[in-house]
C-alpha cells in the first residue's frame, strides 16, 4: 500500500537534515506501529507523506499503491486515499464541523469523478458513525474542534477518517492526551475500520494504544531512521525497558 | 474658518443640488442641515477624519462612475416586507402588519405634526458633535426622498429596503423603534453609481431593532454611508453589514446610548480585492449607566484592495458599568493590500470594562494545511478560512435563518471570486 524508500528529509528554510534514509513498506490490511523517542522524526514522516509545506526532500522515494505521491498536492493525495490523524488537530472557528467534513467528503468525491454524496445520505452515515465515537448532534454542529477536549478532538479525527474512508490512515499520537475511555472508543474506531483493503501507520510513544489496536509489525524510529523492526512484542520490549537498550544495541 | 480650498469644493458641490420644495417642518430641518455644512464645508484631503480615505470621490460635483454594475436581490428567498426605491420613485406595499408604520418622507414632511419631526436631522446634528459629518448634513439638507418607519409592536417580517439605481441619489430615512416594538430592517441593493444614504434611528426605551445590509457584490460604485442610532434604556440595537462593495465604500456609525442597560452592536463583513477601498468609521458614545457595545469589523482583502477601519467608545462621566467591545481585524491575502485601523478609547468613568483589540494577519498555513489534507482543494479551503474569519460578525445576527441566508450569499460569492 505505502512504500518508503531511502527517504531524506531537511526543513525547507535550514539546513536541517531531520529524515535519513527512511525505508518502510506498510502491506494492505496491515497495522504498522512507529515508536520512538521524541524528535526523532516520526511527525516529520507523517507530514511529508501528507505534503505539508517546510519541508525537502533531498532523497528517496514515497509510492501509494505504486503512485508516486511525493509530487502530489495534500489534496490529491487525500483524494488519493491517504489520511492523517493529527497529532494537535487545528481549531477552525466559524465553520461547522458536519459543513466542514460533507465539504471534504464532496471535494474527494469530485476529485474522483465520483458524484456528490446527498445532504440526506450523508445525515444518515455520519450519525451512524458518530454515535459509535460517541460524538453528539452538538459536537457536530460545533465550528471544527472549538471548544473541544482534548479526546473529543481525538474522536473527531477518527470520525473524519471514518467518514472519508481512506486506504492508508497514518495515526500521529492519537493516544496523546486521552483518558481510558477517550482511548477505547478511540480504538474501537480505528478498528471498526480495519479491512483488508486498508493500512495503517499508528505512530506512539506508548505501548499502551496497542493493547487495543494490535499492531502487525512494529518499527523504533530513532535520529531520523527506522533502526529496528519486530513483531507485537518490541513494542512490549519498548514498555519495559524504555529506548536507552534498544538504541544503545543498534549503536 | 473654512480654509478656501474647501470652501470652493463645497460652493461647488453646492451649485449642483437644490434643497427640494415643500416647506415645513422639513424645510426647516433642510435649512438648518444646509447652514451647519456651510459652516464646517465638505470633507478634504487634510482632515483628520478623512486621513485613511479619499473623500474627494464622494464630494466631486457630479459622480466619477456612469454605469455601476448591478446585481440580484441578495435577499431572496427570504420572506420580507419590501419597499422598492428606484428610478421611478418609492413603492410601498400594499398592506402592512399591525405595529407597523411606513410612508415616504415626502409625505410625512406634508403633515404639519409628525413624530419623524423630532428625529430628521436631528440624530445627524447630534451626532456630528463633537466631530462634523458634513456628508451626512449634505444629505439631510438635499435628500429629496427616504422612507419614514415606525414599530409599535414586534413585527415578524422583516421590512426590507431595496434601493436601485444609477444615478446619484441621497435618501434619507428615520426609524422610530417604540417601546417594546421590535424590528428587522433589510437593506439591499445598488442605490446609484454614487450613493449617499442616511439612516437614522430611534430606539425607545425597551425597543429592539436589528439592521442588516448587504452592499454588493457589484463593482464600481462609491458609497457613503451613515447610521446615526439614539439608543433608551434596556433598548438593543444590532447592526450588521456585508460588504463586497467597489471602488469606495465609507460606512459610518453613530450610536449614542442614552439610558441605562441598552445595547448596541455595530458589525461588518467586507472583503474586496483591487480597486475596493472599504473604510468604517465608527463612533459609539456611553452617556448611561450599565450598557454594552459590542464593535466586531472584519477584512479580507486582496490584491492591493484597502481597509480602514476608525472606531472610538466614548466613555462619558457618569456611565458606570460600561461594558465596551471593539475588535478590528483584516485578513490579508497577499502582500500588497493594507489594512489601516485607528482604535481610540476615550473614558471618563472609573467603573467600566472596555477592551479593544486591532489584528493583521495572512491565511493560517497549518488551519489550510489541515483543509487540504482532508482532500479540499487550496481554493476551497481558503474560502472555508475566509469564513471561518469573518464568522464573528456574522454571530451579530441573531436570527439563524438569515445568519445562515448572509452565510450562504459570502460563501457564493467567494466562490465565484
Ligand atoms: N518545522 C520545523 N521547524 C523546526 N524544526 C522542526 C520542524 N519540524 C521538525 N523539526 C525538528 O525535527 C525533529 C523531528 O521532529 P518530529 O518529526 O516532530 O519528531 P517526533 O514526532 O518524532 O517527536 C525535531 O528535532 C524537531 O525539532
Ligand atoms: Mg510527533
Amino acid at each position: 500500500m505505502l512504500e518508503i524508500k531511502n527517504l531524506h528529509v531537511k526543513l525547507e528554510d535550514e539546513d536541517k537534515q531531520i529524515l535519513k534514509g527512511v525505508d518502510l513498506t506498510v502491506e494492505a490490511g496491515k497495522v504498522h506501529a512507529i515508536m520512538g523517542p521524541n524528535g526523532s522524526g516520526k511527525s516529520t514522516l507523517s507530514y511529508v507523506m501528507s505534503g505539508r509545506d517546510g519541508y525537502e526532500v533531498t532523497d528517496g522515494a514515497a509510492t501509494l499503491e505504486g503512485e508516486d505521491i511525493l509530487e502530489m498536492e495534500p489534496e490529491e493525495r487525500a483524494a488519493a486515499g491517504l489520511f492523517l490523524a493529527f497529532q494537535y488537530p487545528v481549531e477552525i472557528p466559524g465553520v461547522g464541523n458536519m459543513t466542514f467534513l460533507r465539504t471534504a467528503v464532496n471535494a474527494q468525491r469530485k476529485a474522483r469523478g465520483e458524484a456528490e454524496i446527498s445532504a440526506g445520505d450523508f445525515l444518515k452515515v455520519i450519525r451512524e458513525k458518530a454515535k459509535m465515537l460517541k460524538i453528539d448532534a452538538d459536537m457536530l454542529k460545533r465550528p471544527v474542534n472549538v471548544g473541544f477536549s482534548g479526546g473529543e478532538k481525538k474522536r473527531n479525527e477518527i470520525l473524519q477518517m471514518a467518514m472519508l474512508e481512506p486506504k492508508m490512515c497514518i495515526l500521529d499520537e492519537t493516544d496523546s492526551g486521552l483518558d481510558v475511555d477517550a482511548m477505547k472508543l478511540v480504538s474501537e474506531g480505528v478498528n471498526a475500520l480495519r479491512d483488508a483493503g486498508r493500512a495503517f501507520l499508528v505512530i506512539t510513544h506508548y505501548q499502551r494504544l496497542l493493547d487495543h489496536i494490535k499492531p502487525d509489525v512494529v518499527h523504533i524510529m530513532a535520529g531520523g531512521r527506522i533502526v529496528k523492526t519486530g513483531g507485537p512484542e518490541l513494542a512490549l520490549e519498548v514498555e519495559r525497558n524504555g529506548y536507552g537498550d534498544l538504541l544503545g544495541e543498534v549503536a | 474658518m473654512v480654509a478656501e480650498a474647501k470652501m470652493t469644493a463645497t460652493e461647488d458641490r453646492l451649485a449642483t443640488l437644490t434643497v427640494p420644495a415643500g416647506g415645513g417642518w422639513l424645510g426647516r430641518a433642510r435649512e438648518d442641515a444646509l447652514a451647519r455644512l456651510k459652516a464646517v464645508g465638505m470633507p478634504g484631503r487634510r482632515d483628520e477624519y478623512w486621513r485613511y480615505t479619499d473623500p474627494t470621490a464622494l464630494v466631486a460635483p457630479s459622480p466619477a462612475i456612469s454605469t455601476p454594475t448591478s446585481d440580484g436581490d441578495p435577499w431572496e428567498g427570504i420572506d420580507t416586507i419590501t419597499v422598492t426605491i428606484d428610478a421611478a420613485g418609492i413603492t410601498l406595499p400594499d398592506t402592512l402588519p399591525d405595529g407597523l408604520e411606513i410612508s415616504t418622507l415626502a409625505q410625512a414632511g406634508e403633515a404639519d405634526i409628525h413624530w419623524a419631526r423630532d428625529l430628521y436631522g436631528v440624530l445627524e446634528a447630534a451626532g456630528s458633535r463633537p466631530v462634523a459629518r458634513p456628508l451626512a448634513m449634505l444629505n439631510t439638507a438635499f435628500a429629496a426622498d427616504g422612507l419614514v418607519i415606525r414599530a409599535t409592536g414586534p413585527v415578524a417580517k422583516p421590512v426590507h429596503i431595496r434601493t436601485t439605481g444609477t444615478g446619484d441619489p441621497l435618501h434619507h430615512h428615520v426609524v422610530r423603534v417604540e417601546s417594546g416594538a421590535e424590528v428587522t430592517i433589510l437593506k439591499s441593493g445598488t442605490a446609484g453609481a454614487r450613493a449617499n444614504t442616511v439612516t437614522e434611528i430611534d430606539v425607545a426605551d425597551g425597543g429592539i431593532c436589528h439592521h442588516f445590509r448587504i452592499q454588493g457584490p457589484d463593482h464600481g460604485r462609491h458609497v457613503n454611508t451613515h447610521l446615526f442610532a439614539r439608543m433608551g434604556a434596556s433598548s438593543l440595537l444590532k447592526s450588521f453589514t456585508l460588504s463586497a462593495n467597489g471602488e469606495l465604500t465609507r460606512n459610518e456609525a453613530v450610536i449614542e446610548l442614552l439610558g441605562d442597560e441598552g445595547a448596541a452592536h455595530i458589525a461588518c463583513a467586507a472583503f474586496g480585492k483591487g480597486d475596493f477601498h472599504h473604510d468604517d468609521t465608527v463612533w459609539v458614545t456611553h452617556d448611561a449607566e450599565d450598557c454594552e457595545s459590542r464593535q466586531v469589523f472584519k477584512k479580507v482583502l486582496r490584491d492591493g484592495a484597502t481597509g480602514v477601519f476608525q472606531g472610538k467608545i466614548l466613555v462619558k462621566d457618569g456611565a458606570q458599568k460600561t461594558d465596551g467591545y471593539q475588535i478590528s481585524q483584516s485578513l490579508l491575502l497577499d502582500d500588497d493590500s493594507v489594512f489601516l485601523a485607528k482604535p481610540e478609547l476615550e473614558i471618563y468613568a472609573d467603573d467600566v470594562a472596555c477592551s479593544h483589540g486591532s489584528t493583521t494577519g495572512a491565511i493560517d498555513e497549518t488551519a489550510l494545511f489541515y483543509l487540504r489534507s482532508r482532500g479540499v482543494p487550496q481554493k476551497d479551503a481558503t474560502d472555508l478560512l475566509v469564513l471561518s474569519f469573518l464568522a464573528e460578525a456574522l454571530e451579530e445576527i441573531g436570527d439563524d435563518a438569515l445568519r445562515e441566508h448572509v452565510s450562504d450569499r459570502l460563501a457564493d460569492w467567494l466562490r465565484h471570486h
